[in-house]
């Protein structure tokens, strides 16, 4: 599949979220845990060589699933593959938990769903959609069923 | 760069609602001929398939950090697509009407992470401000001078009639008299303030980082919709 990466290059300098150096281990079998210097942007998690300026990789982290590895460790793995997973080794049980609460919140999906969520409480206190000051109520994305393809 | 281009493919294509979709052409690079393609706008990813029944794209656009802009083509109804940085790619793409340009120009403009983001924080801090109760409301103030944006009064304390700067009518309007007592530059009084922010808002959309990419975003807009106007005058 074709993509624009210079411009995804571009993103990863981008401010991080989160940042940090942690283990990771790719999803192939035999493969072993590596230091990363892991940095959530937007919807992406990059991971650098703990020297390099250039991503080794990125995830999209859309219809994903965290699950918490013990010990203070969390895995990657899509909804199409649940056994395929990414896996990462935190410091500290507490640096585990905050990776997994950011990336759990980190996919346009979940921010969407919040969106959703923030405009239906808001109108029910108000009677009025907090969208229209925005002139984006009526936005196919962000409305309850959605456009179909 | 390792992409995990399976799950792209599958956000691509799974059953969940898309947000626009529809054939339009795509230039192929600078002198190369337009590509007739299906589009698929999900989230901030702008994937293109060769027809409709594709299971797998052809690509992907990434739009992050992306604006969208009317374009003068040879093409009916092209826009473009454009990333900001040295060898960075323009995409040039045109629609098949006028109506589906506009409706995938203002999908795109508003298809970014970083927007959807600053309108979440937005709403959550208007709902936290809600629950919180009502505003207690402003203090009265013995003169109706009006406050700078960050809560500091403009104008001196000093009454007009210490002012050495003569005031020949007496002005009832309170920015002409607050000019002559603080001895203020002179000049029209200052524009209406935009509605007031809630004070309580350390990470609201408007501080300091994130007003620049509100103001680019809003920006982004205008630019189009001037562009679109621009281009109706021009027509007979």
């Amino acid at each position: 599949m074709r993509y624009n990466e210079k411009e995804l290059q571009a993103l990863s300098r981008q401010p991080a979220e989160l940042a940090a150096e942690l283990g990771m281990r790719g999803p192939k079998k035999g493969s072993v845990l590596k230091r990363r210097l892991v940095k959530l942007v937007v919807n992406f998690l990059f991971y650098f060589r703990t020297d390099e300026a250039e991503p080794v990789g990125a995830l999209l982290l859309e219809r994903c699933r965290v699950t918490q590895e013990e010990p203070s460790g969390f895995s990657i793995s899509f909804l199409e593959d649940p056994e395929r997973k990414y896996h990462f080794a935190c410091g500290s049980e507490a640096q585990c938990q905050e990776w997994m609460g950011a990336l759990r919140r980190a996919s346009y999906e979940f921010m969407r769903r919040s969106l959703i969520f923030y405009r239906n409480e808001i109108q029910k206190m108000t009677g009025k959609d907090p969208l229209e000051q925005f002139g984006i109520s009526e936005e196919a994305r962000f409305q309850l069923g959605g456009l179909k393809a | 760069m390792k992409l995990n281009e399976r799950s792209l493919a599958f956000y691509a294509t799974c059953d969940a609602p898309v947000d626009n979709a529809g054939f339009l052409y795509k230039k192929g690079g600078r002198h190369a001929a337009y590509h007739r393609r299906w589009f698929v706008l999900r989230g901030n990813m702008l994937f293109y398939f060769e027809d409709p029944a594709s299971r797998e794209p052809v690509g992907v656009i990434i739009l992050e950090g992306c604006t969208v802009e009317l374009v003068e083509a040879a093409e009916e109804f092209a826009f473009a697509v454009r990333f900001a940085g040295a060898r960075a790619r323009t995409y040039v793409l045109a629609a098949e009407s006028q109506a589906a340009m506009e409706g995938w120009v203002k999908a795109l403009s508003r298809a970014s992470f970083d927007y959807l983001r600053l309108v979440v924080r937005e709403l959550e801090q208007q709902l936290a401000a809600m629950r919180a109760g009502d505003c207690p409301p402003p203090p009265r103030r013995p003169r109706t001078l009006p406050p700078k944006e960050n809560g500091c009064a403009v104008w001196s304390a000093e009454p007009p009639a210490a002012s050495p700067a003569p005031n020949p009518a007496p002005s009832s309007a309170p920015s002409s008299a607050g000019a002559s007592a603080a001895g203020s530059r002179p000049g029209p009084a200052p524009p209406p303030l935009p509605p007031r922010r809630r004070a309580s808002a350390p990470n609201g959309p408007l501080c300091a980082g994130s007003f620049a990419r509100l103001h680019e975003l809003y920006g982004q807009e205008v630019r189009a919709l001037r562009s679109q106007w621009l281009r109706s005058r021009a027509q007979p």
